[in-house]
């Protein structure tokens, strides 16, 4: 039953899902198993991408949920993102150790640096991984809970929640950059060395994060799907598209809003916490509004209001990233910046949209008789989904 | 022989020179080198350079007497001399004649005569042309008396300030009291009162002690301050030591006034930056309902636009501005017009759409930008009557570029009033924002009205852009460096609220001012955000909300 | 202590202030269901509503009308808690005073109101929109763990039947006509089970034979539930109505059955002029 209404009704995720799963048997024998001058080894450096993409996705899933379907655009889900990156980059700082530059055994090298006596209380309690873990989910939480608060109570919405919330994580980037704060500023946290007793650059590691990622990603999915198909759902459906309306059924749609927006705020913070270990850093430029606003774009070229869209535009979007600024790092603005009127203007479903449209059409035109035998494996790979 | 005619020959070269570059540069100077040439002829006198020449070649004595020479002679050129030679910025080598030159502030050498950049090598065989301490005391006076009888009020005024600084003495004080006879401007007389009332602090007879404290009670000069507080420390007597006290509460208190004038200042002039940046935004956001995120290049652009006007006219920077306003608001207005017309158009209703467009169309901007003029930042230079400082008194002064983008930034915002009440194009727009259909039924045509007044909202951007040049590094990144800060401006006062912009702005920029010396500047504008979010709370439609039955949905 | 107060209408174990559905056990013994004393309300210097004073009865099915701008919809949003007037009293029963509640409140608490436009919600099917509007525990995590009961699937069938929508069940509301989608958002007031409905325009643009069955639809539903609605079509008022109000220029101008308020010269007046 549950079954039932979390997957197979759902063909694109199982779809989606099933080649995340594949992925994640797969490339740890590939990357560990297969020697490297196979044709089949999977490189460290294609590891590492791919486990960036996953938090990526993940990160794109909780921007879908909370802009796709209840059509509140957030500008602010970097600073939840980075939030998360910053408490298990603490976590992974305190692990250090006395191994810093200037060897102190409690104090980060920023702070030796700075003359700071001893540790701020703010970073008391992260060198144990469970307090980490439980600060990834709750600081971004209760921030998302206080502002969320007092956004909806006012009513804020549309455009004024969008420039509010990149105001937001505007003024945490302003925050964070300052030496004071006492998060490295400028160069943010860095130099890990490792992460539950594991070295953070072993390949072993590597691959423990990147299936790490995969599962989260999946039970994340899951989530997802478990709250856009219970009868919340469809509530939050109907705020997105009779806000009013659904008030007056008896709705309060200012709690359904917020519970929504703190559940997606602490699946962005779950993406950061995974993806600070990965990539080895965490700075301010995680705030800045750019990126905030990039992976709403991730999900809208996906395919807002379906949540395997938002996985697949995270995947394509960042891929062509990756591909172009290797090619031409002047390039990818223009490219970045043509998706983005492109995406709005002619494809408002994304590429998920798209792949419908060009389905119907397949489905509805009778195929002329040399390409119906194309069209039916077509129709078939289709049906299978 | 042939030496001395060659001496000939080159000085009456080298006075043509002079004239030839004196003509260009002002008739005033041709004049009085004219003058000089002419009494030189008839009365056989040393010209000026002839005395120049004399103050770096001539032992001490020598130079003394070129000193008075040219104090006698009426050349404007002359307080340069004295001021290079007091400094020690004054230069000679040993040719003859001799080059002369002086080195200025920045460490580059020039000619003296001409202006004219020297040759390393020329620059290599230079000495200082060396002074005594009395040379030094008397060059000082003979300049005070100069400049402080000079013509501009402002001359007279740094002079007489000037003086204070370095201590008033016996000949100075004559000085003071000549001019203090004729001088007819306040403000001059205010700091001669100062000065003479420092001197007499000095004296031994405890009444004119008390006396000259009592004039001081107003000076806001530095040095009456540090003379009144080593008098309230230090004076034998105990009546002269209270009145010191006294008279530095009261100038604490003057102070005090005068530091607060200053911060609403800055305070409106960094409001009228955030009026300039917001209120076409105003207009596109505000009264069109348009979210424009490429706001902020809109500003790049007019401030990209001032560059390019310097650029094809380098003899005209005098002019610049006045000729990139126009060109800034054309230009800005017109890429507006295409964006409206390319993108906009598509999706209206459709906000969250039209930001996520526009904020693409914003990329695509900084980057064309970044392509077509590298990602360094340009110097747009300003022109000389928008820079220097008004100096009001010695605790407060303005510069004039942040006055004139003050004054800009209000005559802007009328302009753009009277285009919104009186024209028919803003009868228009206030009809298509209010209800688009009944626009278009009464023959409106709506579409062409929205083009136009986003081209307007853009080009009004555009000219914050130029103003904006003027303070800032014109870069890619300028536009985003703004774009949030007019969001919140439109936001705070109002949307579809003219007045409610003026109001924010200013206010915002008040509030940043007056919480930056306790807080610092980065936390300033994080408190300042984070009030703001607080007050949308309070009151979500802004300062001034619209109200009634359409604002109501 | 308002911040508390605030929290705990925010909060998501909220300790019920009072019983969420007071609607329920309403004190009506002195007649009338809604008391609507005093009420002015203005935007800008215009006043929308002046000094309106309005009482409907239990069971009672009013028709409001009034030329436009009399301030029929404003009416409307002030019982519904959308606007909160300057001054005046609404009170629902003897006891509960409805200015004090917010929108969700008030119709949880038995009052039901339909929009103008029709407002369905078009991407769901007409079942899953009776499902949205039922009465029933309406918090966040009810709706994400809690599935309808049978008793209440046997309510969206029966009010499926009520409205002569059953066999468009599946269907999704967004294809429904004009006329069924007004039918529908009845429907979803009807799941609200609710003391007093609000109804504004009900036959605005609908078919002859679709505005005889709305009629039926609501004459039947007059003694189960007060019914209050604002209407332009004066046949329609005329089959339906047993006791007009005029409301002109925000405050009423005349009450009575509609031909006593017909003959009323000074409605006669409002509405033909001179």
């Amino acid at each position: 039953m549950l079954m039932q209404r979390l997957l197979l009704s759902d063909r694109g995720g199982m779809v989606v899902l099933g080649i995340i799963a594949v992925a994640t048997l797969l490339i740890p024998i590939l990357n560990l198993a297969v020697p490297p001058d196979s044709p089949f080894y999977v490189s460290n450096y294609m590891v590492a991408l791919l486990g960036k993409f996953l938090c990526f996705a993940l990160l794109a899933l909780s921007v879908d949920l909370i802009w796709g379907y209840a059509g509140i655009l957030s500008l602010g889900h970097g600073a939840f993102f980075a939030l998360g990156g910053y408490a298990m980059g603490m976590h992974l700082m305190r692990q250090i150790g006395d191994r810093g530059v200037y060897g102190h055994p409690e104090l980060m090298d920023f702070m030796v640096v700075m003359n700071w006596e001893s540790l701020p209380w703010y970073w008391q309690g992260f060198d144990m991984f469970w307090f980490a873990m439980l600060m990834v989910l709750l600081v971004p939480g209760l921030l998302a809970l206080v502002f969320g608060f007092l956004a909806f109570r006012s009513r804020v919405t549309g455009v004024y929640f969008a420039i509010i919330t990149q105001a937001l994580t505007y003024a945490l980037m302003l925050a964070f950059f300052r030496n004071e704060m006492g998060f490295g500023g400028n160069n943010g946290l860095n130099d890990f060395k490792e992460i539950l007793g594991f070295s953070i650059s072993a390949k072993g590691t590597r691959v423990g994060l990147f299936v790490t990622s995969a599962v989260m990603l999946i039970l994340a999915y899951m989530a997802c799907r478990y709250i856009v198909t219970s009868r919340m759902g469809r509530v939050i459906l109907s705020i997105r598209d009779a806000e009013s309306r659904t008030r007056f059924s008896g709705y309060k749609v200012e709690s359904y809003k917020l519970w929504l927006f703190v559940f997606s705020s602490m699946l962005a913070a779950i993406a950061g916490a995974l993806y600070v270990p990965q990539v080895g850093i965490i700075n301010p430029g995680e705030f800045s509004p750019l990126n905030s606003i990039e992976m709403v774009i991730w999900v809208a070229a996906g395919g807002r209001g379906t949540l395997f869209g938002a996985i697949v535009g995270a995947f394509s979007v960042n891929y062509a990233k990756t591909f172009f600024t290797s090619w031409s790092p002047e390039a990818w603005l223009f490219i970045l910046g043509g998706l983005f009127v492109l995406v709005t203007l002619l494809l408002p479903n994304g590429l998920v949209g798209l792949f419908n449209r060009f389905r119907r059409k397949l489905k509805h035109e009778l195929p002329e008789e040399e390409e119906k035998a194309d069209d039916e494996s077509e129709l078939k790979s289709g049906g299978n989904q | 022989m042939t030496d001395n005619c060659h001496h000939t020959l080159w000085r009456s070269l080298s006075r043509f020179c002079l004239f030839f570059v004196f003509a260009i540069t002002c008739s005033a100077t041709l004049h009085a080198q004219d003058e000089a040439a002419v009494n030189a002829e008839v009365t056989e006198a040393p010209t000026f350079e002839e005395l120049v020449y004399q103050l770096v070649q001539g032992n001490l004595r020598q130079m003394g007497e070129a000193v008075d020479a040219l104090t006698e002679l009426d050349n404007p050129r002359v307080v340069d001399v004295f001021d290079a030679l007091g400094s020690g910025d004054l230069y000679a080598d040993r040719s003859e004649p001799p080059t002369i030159a002086i080195r200025h502030n920045n460490g580059s050498t020039t000619e003296f005569f001409t202006g004219a950049p020297l040759l390393d090598e020329t620059v290599a065989e230079l000495r200082q042309v060396r002074i005594n301490n009395r040379l030094r005391s008397q060059l000082r006076t003979l300049m005070a008396q100069l400049s402080i009888n000079d013509e501009s009020v402002d001359v007279r005024y740094n002079a007489v300030r000037r003086m204070i600084r370095d201590g008033v003495d016996e000949d100075t004080i004559t000085l003071l009291q000549d001019r203090q006879r004729i001088e007819s401007a306040a403000r001059v007389n205010g700091a001669i009162a100062t000065a003479l009332a420092l001197y007499e602090l000095r004296s031994d007879q405890p009444t004119r002690r008390l006396e000259a404290i009592s004039i001081l009670r107003g000076s806001l000069e530095r040095e009456a301050r540090n003379t009144l507080r080593q008098l309230s420390e230090n004076d034998p007597d105990e009546e002269v030591r209270t009145a010191a006290e006294n008279a530095l509460n009261s100038i604490a208190g003057k102070m005090r006034f005068f530091r607060f004038i200053e911060t609403v200042f800055f305070g409106l002039s960094l409001g009228s930056v955030l009026l300039l940046a917001g209120i076409g935004l105003a207009i596109t956001f505000g009264v069109m309902g348009v979210i424009n995120m490429a706001h902020g290049e809109l500003i790049m652009i007019g401030a990209y636009t001032t560059w390019m006007v310097q650029q094809l006219f380098p003899d005209l920077i005098q002019w610049s501005l006045l000729i990139a306003i126009p060109a800034a608001f054309v230009v800005s207005g017109l890429v507006g017009i295409a964006i409206e017309r390319g993108v906009i158009r598509f999706l209206y209703g459709r906000p969250l759409e039209t930001l996520l467009a526009t904020f693409g169309i914003s990329l695509i901007l900084q980057q064309a930008v970044r392509t077509l003029f590298t990602p360094l930042n340009r110097s747009v230079s300003s022109p000389d009557w928008i820079s220097g400082v008004l100096t009001i008194n010695p605790v407060l002064s303005i510069t004039y570029t942040r006055l004139y983008i003050l004054i800009f930034g209000l005559l802007v915002f009328a302009a753009l009033m009277l285009v919104m009440k009186r024209t028919s194009l803003g009868l228009k727009v206030r009809a298509v924002s209010q209800n688009r259909a009944m626009a278009r039924a009464v023959g409106v045509r709506s579409s062409w009205v929205d083009a136009l007044t986003f081209g307007l909202g853009s080009g009004v951007a555009g000219i914050a852009g130029v103003a904006l040049s003027q303070i800032t590094n014109v870069g890619p990144n300028l536009g985003q460096a703004y774009i949030i800060d007019s969001f919140m401006v439109v936001v705070f006062g109002g949307v579809g609220n003219l007045w409610g912009t003026l109001v924010s702005a200013m206010s915002l920029g008040l509030i940043n001012n007056f919480l930056e010396p306790y807080a610092g500047a980065m936390l300033a504008k994080v408190m300042v955000l984070i009030m703001l979010i607080l007050f949308i709370q309070k009151r979500p439609k802004g300062l001034f909300p619209q109200k009634g039955r359409a604002a109501a949905d | 202590m308002s911040f508390i107060r605030q929290a705990r209408e925010f909060g998501y174990r909220a300790i019920p202030k009072r019983d969420p559905n007071f609607g329920a056990n309403l004190d009506t013994s002195h007649g009338p269901v809604l008391y609507v004393e005093g009420i002015t309300v203005s935007f800008d210097g215009f006043k929308a509503l002046n000094d309106l004073n309005l009482y409907v009865d239990d069971g009672e099915l009013r028709c409001i009308i009034g030329p436009n701008g009399a301030g029929k919809t404003t009416m409307m949003d002030v019982i519904t808690g959308k606007t909160k007037p300057d001054a005046g009293t609404v009170y629902f029963g003897q006891q509960i005073d409805l200015l004090s509640l917010s929108e969700h409140q008030i119709a949880r608490g038995g009052i039901g109101r339909k929009f103008q436009k029709p407002t369905v919600f078009e991407p769901l099917s007409v079942y899953e929109n009776l499902e949205l509007a039922i009465a029933g525990d309406k918090r966040v995590w009810s709706t994400l763990l809690k599935d309808l009961t049978g008793e209440q699937r046997d309510r969206i069938d029966e009010v499926l039947h009520q409205i002569g929508l059953p066999k468009h069940r599946h269907q999704l509301a967004g294809a429904l006509s004009h006329g069924q989608k007004q039918w529908l958002e009845i429907g979803m007031l009807l799941m609200q089970s609710p003391r007093v409905l609000l109804v504004d325009e009900p036959v605005a643009g609908m078919t002859g034979e679709e505005v005889e069955h709305t009629a039926q639809l609501l004459t039947s539903l007059e003694g189960k539930h007060s019914v209050i609605v604002v209407e332009h079509d004066m046949a329609f008022v005329r089959s339906i109505a047993r006791k007009v109000t005029v409301l002109h220029q925000g405050s009423v101008l005349a009450e009575g059955t509609m031909d006593q308020v017909q003959n009323n010269p000074k409605v006669v007046e409002v509405y033909l002029g001179e």
